[in-house]
């Protein structure tokens, strides 16, 4: 392919790449790199790197739970409003995050649509948990795993599952062993999307999980507020969350989608 | 025991056609791209369903739109071996034969332990853990088949099975498809566009055009006896139609008349003719022949170490001829020639 | 046909994010004028002006460009068609952002002739600079608890902010409202057991105003602002902590006398009664 290299590509492919390496190269030149080691031992940066880990991993969990059977129906079914459903789910995409969390908040809230009714029979509360912020890391990340799950299953050849229902398999079997093992490079693509956007999410966060560092202060929030008083620790926070995000992203893209 | 009445309207396709196919007996479905064959083994697999029609299985009903009757795909008793086969391609093909008897509630330990047997009996021993990816042509055709026997189905079904495999494996994997198809006792059901195929594996011939069935019967009969042009041009035979004219004498469109050896069968016949049975002279030939006629070169076409020759003129007919005697003959495109067939060389029936 | 059918998708989409929008920002209007509160500072200054005495007498034309804290959105627009009413040759344009942030643009060399601050230290930076000439306080703004309508925790005080019981919010301590409200609690003693920490006044009204916090603690103005979702309870006098607001002209300002003289206006007793109406005090 190299002859084939058509040559206007190249430079603008540079410059996409330097639009984006350039405030990466800013962050790196204002970084306090002498008082670095310090600044991210703090129990503040260990306590929300911790909980932004564990609460992106739960809410790609939960995606991919319930994402997976979403994409399906959008992608293999024709059920009336079909488009519409679609619109729906990818809303949270366009949505400023600080209105999805508000609008969790109406929801899911002690005083919300469906948290009211929960919260006095139960007692039970999802904002101000850690499960408050796994439920808008969810809301905010879930759209990318379905939209790339969706794409990967209208490009699957369905015949897989003739093939498999011929074989006396039925519905759920098919489903399980033929059409997600088929899907699986969009499933990874879709599941690392989504954990990387729920990883960086912060206004639905914040809106309707709070912040309280331990509980529901993940990174971007500790970022955020460190911005508001001491830039060299925001910077340091930020540094780990990249060196995080791209300890994961690089080699599991390689492995996953080289192919 | 198969007996399928389909009615299947697809867009263009309105498939309407009887089909029985008894236990033990291999029936090829042969057809024209478009002409329904892929539809019509769909709608026995329970993966289309029929507008009207019944679909019987041994003694069950599986689908029958009257009565409301449809037994979903997975539950009926039939394999299936599709085109490029469709292996699971993450699966070994162990894991790919074992996968019916496992979808059937056999345990994982039990199905690998049939399934390995059926490797076993199609000499796929030493690629058990192979990924369909790795086998070649013949070796995924033959994991392809043991996958859709290994549930010991009663109707084996096959969509174009030798299609994804390249000229020179065909031949091979199509000798060893007619040995593996001999071992299963059930009905067979064959699809393909391809002649040879059909008369190498089947023991009947249906002919699909254009979702009907044009004509039936064995091999031998079907490639001696075409009943229609698609059919003719497929076994390289030439098909006139015609009319009887006197007890002998076949009447052509063109106003010719062909003089048969036997008695006609009746009033509206077919004329079969070998290509080779067909001589074409420089002159008007004398003796034997009884039938001669006035021909203009239209074609020339190399076939192996034959050339066609396609006749205008009032017979429309394509022969064959070997290179040597074209070139004596010195014919080229616009050559006007004699051309004769001996009468006992014209294959009559009725229409 | 594919086109179309996935044009409509498109807009519904687009559509119901409109609706969507819109609801968000109205269910988070209350905290408009609110955010401002994040810029004020704790430490009162006793810096005077000279500039008190300045009536609004004199000939002054043009345009006026004033950079104001957000806090002071509506008490400013108020008071800058007042101001414009009086001296009918002078249009005054306003500017709302953080007082941190319009510091910076000052700095940088922005064209503004006034400049309202939530925050003493960003008008010292800029005296320190040489960019302003001095800063006179003209109000005072106060720490309330601030519950939903109809006080659903019962809350009496700042004592009640220790409730495990009790849902409770403050302002992240890098915030100035979350500093002035651990002042407040450590003036009165109580530990308090917190829920959220927000990262602004405006995200913790919200949460009160929707009833999902029971109490918590920002500014009188924004409370009033918050309008009828939330209930303000004052501090008991011993516990009460208060920010003041400095106001100077800029050495770069285009139009020096103008700007004096809308500095005089919001110190006049006109200015003053205004800005008590959105809840502020008097310095």
């Amino acid at each position: 392919m190299r002859g084939r290299t058509p040559w206007v590509v190249v430079p603008l492919a540079a410059v996409g790449v330097a639009y984006v390496a350039l405030p990466f190269a800013a962050l790196l030149q204002r970084a306090p790199w002498t008082s670095l080691l310090d600044e991210v031992r703090r129990p503040v940066v260990t306590d929300a790197l911790q909980l932004s880990v564990t609460t992106a991993l739960a809410a790609t969990a939960f995606s991919l739970v319930i994402g997976i059977p979403l994409a399906w129906v959008l992608a293999r079914t024709s059920i009336p409003g079909r488009s519409s459903v679609r619109a729906l789910v990818t809303l949270p995409m366009v949505l400023p995050p600080v209105v999805g969390g508000a609008a969790l908040l109406f929801a899911f809230g002690r005083r919300g649509l469906l948290g009211g009714p929960v919260y006095d029979t139960t007692g039970l509360l999802l904002p101000f948990s850690a499960w408050g912020v796994v439920a808008a890391n969810t809301f905010v990340a879930m759209p990318f795993l379905v939209l790339t799950v969706e794409s990967g299953l209208r490009a699957a050849d369905t015949r897989y599952e003739d093939a498999a229902a011929t074989l006396g398999a039925s519905r759920w079997t098919i489903f399980r062993r033929v059409t997600v093992p088929n899907a699986a490079p969009s499933i990874i693509t879709g599941a690392l999307l989504c954990w990387a956007r729920a990883l960086g999410e912060f206004g639905a966060t914040v809106t309707f999980a709070g912040n309280l560092q331990g509980r529901t202060q993940t990174m971007p929030l500790a970022v955020f507020l460190a911005l508001e008083s001491d830039r060299d620790a925001a910077i340091a926070l930020s540094l780990v969350l990249i060196a995080v995000s791209l300890a994961v992203l690089v080699p599991l893209r390689d492995r996953w989608l080289a192919g | 025991m198969l007996h399928a009445v389909l009615g299947v309207h697809l867009g263009d396709l309105h498939l309407d056609i009887d089909l029985r196919i008894d236990d033990g007996e291999v029936v090829a479905l042969l057809g024209p791209n478009g002409a329904g064959k892929t539809t019509a083994l769909r709608a026995i697999a329970g993966l289309h369903p029929l507008d009207h029609g019944r679909i019987t299985l041994d003694d069950t009903v599986v689908d029958d739109p009257g009565t409301g009757t449809f037994v979903p795909t997975a539950e009926r008793s039939m394999g299936m071996v599709f085109q490029d086969h469709l292996l699971f391609p993450r699966q070994s093909a162990l894991d790919n034969v074992a996968f019916g008897l496992r979808a059937r509630g056999a345990s994982k330990a039990a199905a690998r332990h049939a399934a390995r047997a059926w490797l076993d009996r199609f000499d796929l021993t030493d690629h058990a853990g192979a990924l369909p990816r790795t086998l070649s042509g013949g070796q995924s055709q033959r994991v392809a088949l043991a996958r859709a026997l290994a549930t010991e189905p009663r109707l084996l079904l096959l969509d174009e099975p030798l299609a994804a495999l390249d000229a020179s494996t065909r031949l091979r994997v199509r000798t060893e498809l007619r040995r593996h198809l001999a071992t299963f006792a059930g009905a067979r059901l064959l699809v393909t566009h391809d002649p040879l195929d059909a008369i190498v594996l089947a023991d009947r011939l249906v002919i699909l055009e254009a979702g009907r069935v044009t004509q039936t019967g064995t091999p031998a009969l079907v490639t001696s006896r075409p009943a229609s042009r698609y059919v003719a041009e497929l076994v390289g035979i030439n098909l006139l139609g015609g009319v009887a004219d006197g007890e002998r004498g076949v009447l052509l469109e063109s106003g010719t008349v062909l003089t048969v050896a036997d008695p006609l069968p009746g009033q509206e016949v077919s004329v079969a003719i070998r290509p080779r049975a067909i001589a074409l002279h420089r002159h008007q030939p004398d003796g034997s022949p009884r039938n001669a006629w006035r021909a203009t070169v239209a074609d020339l076409e190399a076939d192996r170490d034959r050339v066609r020759v396609t006749l205008a003129g009032p017979v429309p007919v394509t022969a064959e001829l070997t290179p040597a005697a074209v070139a004596e003959l010195d014919l080229a495109h616009g050559t006007p020639v004699w051309a004769s067939v001996k009468a006992v060389d014209l294959t009559t029936y009725e229409r | 046909m594919k086109l179309h059918a996935r044009a409509r998708a498109l807009a519904a989409a687009w559509a119901l994010a409109a609706v969507l929008t819109a609801c968000g920002s109205d269910a988070d209007g209350d905290g408009e004028r609110a955010a401002a509160g994040t810029d004020e500072v704790t430490t009162a200054s006793t810096a005077q002006g000279g500039t008190r005495a300045a009536a609004p007498d004199a000939a002054i034309e043009g345009t006026v460009t004033v950079f104001a804290a957000a806090s002071l959105t509506d008490a400013f627009e108020e008071v800058a068609a007042a101001f414009e009413a009086g001296n009918r040759e002078v249009t005054v344009e306003l500017s709302f952002a953080s007082s941190s942030t319009l510091r910076e643009q000052i700095l940088a060399g922005a064209p503004a002739d006034v400049f309202a601050s939530a925050n003493q230290s960003n008008v010292e930076e800029l005296v320190e600079a040489g960019a302003a000439t001095g800063a006179a306080d003209f109000v005072e703004n106060e720490l309330q608890i601030v519950v939903p309508a109809g006080n659903p925790g019962a809350v009496k005080g700042l004592a009640d902010l220790a409730d495990d019981d009790l849902l409770v919010g403050l302002c992240a301590q890098e915030v100035p409202c979350g500093q002035l409200g651990r002042e407040a609690l450590a003036k009165a003693g109580v530990t308090p057991s917190i829920d959220t920490d927000e990262p602004d006044v405006r995200s913790l009204l919200t949460k009160v105003g929707a009833g999902e916090l029971d109490v918590g603690l920002v500014y009188r103005t924004d409370v009033l602002a918050a309008g009828e979702a939330v209930e303000g309870i004052d501090l008991a006098p011993d516990q009460e902590v208060t920010t003041t607001y400095p106001i100077t002209t800029l050495t770069d300002g285009g139009n020096p006398e103008a700007g004096a003289a809308f500095v005089a206006f919001v110190l006049s007793a006109r200015g003053q009664e205004i800005l008590a109406s959105y809840g502020f005090d008097p310095p």
